[in-house]
């Protein structure tokens, strides 16, 4: 059976993480640079990445600073990135748009280039905070981002849409999402994750569905 | 059945079939056969020939319809005539109740219906349940309202009486709510023949009715082929035709009608242009490409099935179009997740194959999806052509399957070009993300409806209907309802005692003419010139006592052919500002103004009295300043379309290049009378003047030419009326054609070729004195097309 993709925790909750999933294959992943708001200082930010890193996070989930977004100013993001990008040395990078404060599908496309050229190696919707987080249009947009941009370098991005999500239908939206504009390839860990607290029990719910004919309780199953 | 990991593993789709027990059962109870709907019951004749009615997805039997005969046609006119009085009697209160009552049992069945239009027709079920049967239920909704307003909102316009409507398989249900639903609102009873494909849900909609409470003989269907349409259209019971159709048969029915009275209104082909701007969102565009073309399996009258793409963008989106082509699903249109089905039926299956061919061996490169068709069905894959040029068959000729042909352009005059370098005006699409460059394109583009980054949505609130040989008439909304409407004035009409048709004669006569004054020429004018006849010949004009006065010139069909070419020049007109058009009017009646007295002698000679012919002269003026008043204020609309973040704007544009054929009575007046609201709206105008009184139009010119008037906007050619107005009627360039004289049924007919919209007198007479009769909302809205321009906003 696949299993989840990581377990996403704050910076400070990484020692715990790394100790609870030791030999269990799943790695840890960690929120950094200022999570969800971004708005401490950059060299605040680097050293949050740096030390989660330390302490075995295998993934990090960076924020946009969004006044760059909504200023337009693209060579600022892009240094930005591109720092944290060191910052995470071996680790992997997502970045996070935070979608629901850039408000447009203009700014959501260019932000998703500017950050996958500073070297994401995933670009994720939302920290789950904003007022808005991941929607159908926005997820669109940034994988035919993703799309265009892997057809200009060559490089495979993946995408992660995060807050909001809660069912197992919702999971199946976004499945389809992925697997008509991108394929098949798309549906693997390393390129398409979910970012969910709740869904897992429902997909459990719907799945003895499908096996038993009957409809399931939620308290047949583990909580999330 | 696959475990769970095979599916995680997979991720294929798995099948997701619609129930259809219901509609299963309804096919089992009618299995011995479907009568005819004629009043409130369903009639089976005594020996009826059925028409088997087969799904197209497999081809296996639903059931089985009459063959209507000209006999059960009459039932069906008699019926409907019988229930006219006291239906169109109702108020529009009680006749919107009726039409509520009807929309909510179409909404309580929605899913069936759905579901029997999809084994009827093939249609996925995706489109049936989501966009056909809503949209019916939308249009018998809107038309409450109508129902309702309509003594205040139509103050002077009645019922047409017995409608005839024909519609076809693309879209049965939906066509059959857009006939009946302004029919019934408008106080009309309706015989509808549904097409022989697709029968069933009109039949079962014939049940809703019943189970609604409508009165009997309101609603009767008869189904048939093209015989027992041809019998509807020939049935002298018949007020009205609203047909939907090819235009190849929308021509026959005109010249059907021809002469007949009976008012009609026609939605035919189309090959409508797709733009992609290089500004637009090239995904969405090729997405927009998916709702046009193969949508419905291209079976649909206002396909966007010529793509024209700015050649800087047209490599990035073919990938892109021919990459979205291979995810499209084929297959049964049951299943919930199924793009395309099958076509109608195995006949218009070898009609899209062999014009496919053609279009191969015309050197065009065919692209179509590599998914695997179902074995049996009438199946044809998503297709697109490259490599095709202006003059290719499938660029020019209507598939009606899911075929898109498509050629690149590099500026937007030659995009506008290409566009409407086609017969057809029925539709446009046009994508781009710069208001400015769609909005353009949009004004240029000659079509009924244009869609700005959107297409194929429709709406009960806006008209559709197409330009050029698309037909007349519109579908929807305020001017929909008006093709079910008559108003009062024209209906009530003297008929005119028919004049003998005088030979004009270019021979001398050996009469001095009654004036003593310098020998005048009047000469035709044309492109703002005055010019002498092609013919060489004058005929003698006469006063009313038979005396000489003058002589006109004998113009013929190159004169017609050489005024409506100034005409199709003078483009300056019709895109002047309206408050340009309205100084320009005003302008002539200032010069008419200055030669009264003139005039009044001119008219005098034709035989009024002074007092008489001051007063048309004045009558003329004021006339004038009518039209250049309402140049600047016959609005277009912003229809309240079915969707927030939208706007939909209904646009009066002027037809082009029009005709008038003037009459007789009220010479200048006539004359004034049918110019004048032409020009108002931009149009640019052949006359032919009264054939007895023509000096009054040579002297006319002489006011045209010295009051700011663009050449060509107004042509005039003097000669035998019915002879210049069959060379105008049968011109392919000319767009309208107003009649006035005894050959209303020669006009109709000849009108057939393009399709032209015209007004004819049918021998009745008009008091162009009385303003009621004279001028008015009539004459504008006669002197106008409905451009309805759908603006989405928003990201």
């Amino acid at each position: 059976m696949p299993k989840v993709g990581a377990i996403c925790v704050y910076p400070s909750m990484v020692p715990a993480a790394v100790k609870a999933l030791r030999g269990s294959g799943i790695p840890v992943a960690s929120v950094a640079t200022g999570f969800p708001a971004g708005l401490t200082p950059l060299e605040i930010r680097l050293a949050e990445i740096k030390y989660a890193v330390e302490e075995g996070a295998e993934e990090i989930d960076i924020v946009l600073f969004r006044e760059l977004v909504l200023m337009q100013n693209w060579p600022a993001l892009y240094d930005e990135v591109a720092a944290m990008r060191e910052a995470c040395g071996p680790a992997h990078l997502k970045a996070i748009l935070a979608t629901g404060d850039l408000k447009t599908l203009r700014n959501v496309y260019k932000a998703s280039m500017v950050a996958m050229q500073a070297g994401a190696d995933f670009i994720k919707t939302s920290t789950g905070k904003e007022e808005v987080n991941a929607t159908l249009p926005v997820s669109l947009t940034m994988v035919r981002a993703l799309r265009d941009y892997g057809a200009a370098t060559g490089f495979k991005i993946g995408f992660k849409p995060a807050g909001g999500l809660k069912s197992a239908k919702d999971a199946m939206a976004w499945q389809i999402l992925m697997k008509e504009e991108l394929g098949r390839r798309w549906l693997e860990p390393d390129l398409f994750r979910i970012g969910a607290s709740s869904m897992l029990a429902d997909i459990e719910r719907q799945l003895e569905h499908y096996v038993t004919g009957r409809y399931s309780s939620l308290v047949h199953h583990a909580m999330a | 059945m696959p475990t769970v990991s095979q599916v995680l593993d997979s991720m294929d789709y798995g099948p997701a079939p619609e129930q259809t027990n219901h509609v299963r059962d309804w096919l089992n109870a009618h299995e011995k056969g479907l009568g005819h709907f004629i009043n409130g019951g369903f009639v089976v004749a005594a020996n009826p020939t059925w028409i088997e009615v087969r799904n197209p997805a497999d081809a296996s039997l639903l059931g089985r319809v009459q063959q209507g005969t000209a006999k059960d046609v009459d039932a069906a006119v008699a019926a409907a005539r019988k229930a006219f009085p006291a239906w169109s009697k109702l108020s529009g209160h009680e006749r919107a109740k009726h039409l509520y009552a009807l929309a909510r049992h179409i909404q309580k069945r929605e899913r069936f219906f759905a579901v029997l239009e999809t084994m009827d027709n093939g249609k996925t079920i995706r489109e049936s349940r989501d966009i056909d049967v809503p949209l019916v239920a939308r249009h018998f909704y809107h038309h409450v309202g109508w129902a309702q307003l309509l003594e205040s909102e139509f103050k002077g316009y009645g019922p047409v009486g017995v409608c005839g409507q024909i519609i076809p398989w693309n879209f049965p249900l939906l066509m059959l709510a857009w006939k009946i639903a302004p029919a019934l609102a408008a106080g009309n009873t309706v015989v509808l023949k549904p097409a022989e494909f697709t029968p069933l849900t009109a039949l079962a909609l014939a049940e809703a009715c019943v189970e609604a409470g409508l009165p009997k003989g309101v609603v009767n269907i008869v189904t048939g082929d093209g015989d027992t349409g041809a019998a509807l259209v020939n049935h002298t019971g018949v007020d009205k035709i609203a047909f939907t159709g090819s235009t190849d048969v929308g021509r026959l029915i005109r010249e059907a009608t021809a002469g007949t009275g009976k008012k009609l209104s026609l939605e035919l082909g189309g090959k409508s242009p797709f733009i992609v701007f290089d500004d637009a969102d090239l995904d969405a565009a090729v997405e927009g490409v998916v709702d046009a073309v193969w949508f419905n399996q291209g079976q649909v009258c206002c396909a966007g099935t010529r793509l024209l793409v700015q050649e800087s963008v047209a490599a990035k989106f073919t990938a892109r179009l021919k990459r979205r082509m291979e995810t499209l699903r084929i297959g049964d249109p049951l299943d919930k997740s199924t793009d395309m089905g099958p076509l109608i039926d195995p006949v218009q299956l070898s009609r899209v194959r062999s014009l496919v061919k053609k279009g191969e061996s015309e050197g065009g490169t065919l692209v179509q999806a590599s998914h695997p068709l179902p074995e049996k069905g009438s199946y044809f894959p998503p297709s697109l052509f490259l490599d095709v040029d202006a003059a290719s068959t499938v660029m020019q000729v209507e598939i009606f399957g899911p075929v898109v042909s498509l050629m690149t352009f590099r500026t937007p005059d030659e995009a506008a070009a290409i566009a409407n370098h086609t017969r057809y005006g029925l539709a446009a699409s046009i994508w781009s993300e710069n208001i400015n460059v769609a909005l353009d394109a949009a004004a240029r583009v000659k079509a009924g409806v244009v869609w700005i980054n959107c297409t194929n949505l429709f709406d009960a609130a806006a008209g559709f209907g197409g330009y050029k040989e698309s037909g007349f008439g519109r579908e929807g909304g305020r001017e929909g309802l008006f093709e079910y409407l008559q108003a009062d004035w024209l209906k009530a009409l003297p008929v005119a005692k028919v004049a003998k048709p005088v030979k004009l004669s270019g021979a001398p006569v050996a009469e001095a003419a009654a004036t003593p004054i310098i020998d005048r020429t009047a000469k035709l004018f044309v492109g703002g010139k005055q010019v002498r006849a092609d013919s060489g010949y004058s005929y003698a004009v006469k006063d009313a006592k038979g005396r000489v006065i003058g002589q006109a010139a004998l113009g013929n069909r190159k004169d017609i052919r050489n005024a409506v070419e100034a005409a199709s020049r003078a483009t300056a007109w019709t895109s002047a500002s309206a408050h340009n058009r309205a100084q320009v009017l005003y302008f002539i009646a200032e010069n008419l103004g200055a030669r009264a007295d003139e005039f009044t002698g001119r008219l005098q000679q034709g035989g009024q009295s002074a007092r008489e012919a001051r007063g048309e002269v004045e009558a003329s003026l004021q006339r004038i300043f009518h039209y250049a008043a309402w140049a600047d204020k016959y609005d277009g609309r912003i229809h309240s379309t079915n969707s927030k973040k939208q706007t939909t704007l209904a646009f009066h544009e002027a037809f082009g290049v029009t005709a008038v054929v003037a009459p007789d009575e009220a010479p200048l007046l006539g004359m004034i009378s049918l110019l004048m609201p032409l020009m108002c709206m931009g149009n640019r105008v052949v006359m032919v003047p009264s054939e007895s009184q023509p000096l009054l139009a040579t002297d006319f010119y002489q006011v045209l030419e010295t009051s700011d008037v663009p050449a060509g906007t107004v042509n005039i050619v003097t000669g035998t009326r019915d002879e210049l107005a069959k060379t105008l009627a049968e011109h392919d360039e000319v767009a309208l054609l107003w009649y006035h004289g005894a050959a209303s049924t020669m006009v109709e007919k000849a009108s057939a070729g393009n399709l032209k919209s015209t007004w004819v007198s049918g021998g009745r007479v008009v008091d162009w004195r009385n303003a009621d009769q004279g001028q008015g909302a009539e004459y504008l809205r006669r002197a106008c097309q409905v451009k309805n321009i759908w603006i989405p906003y928003g990201e």
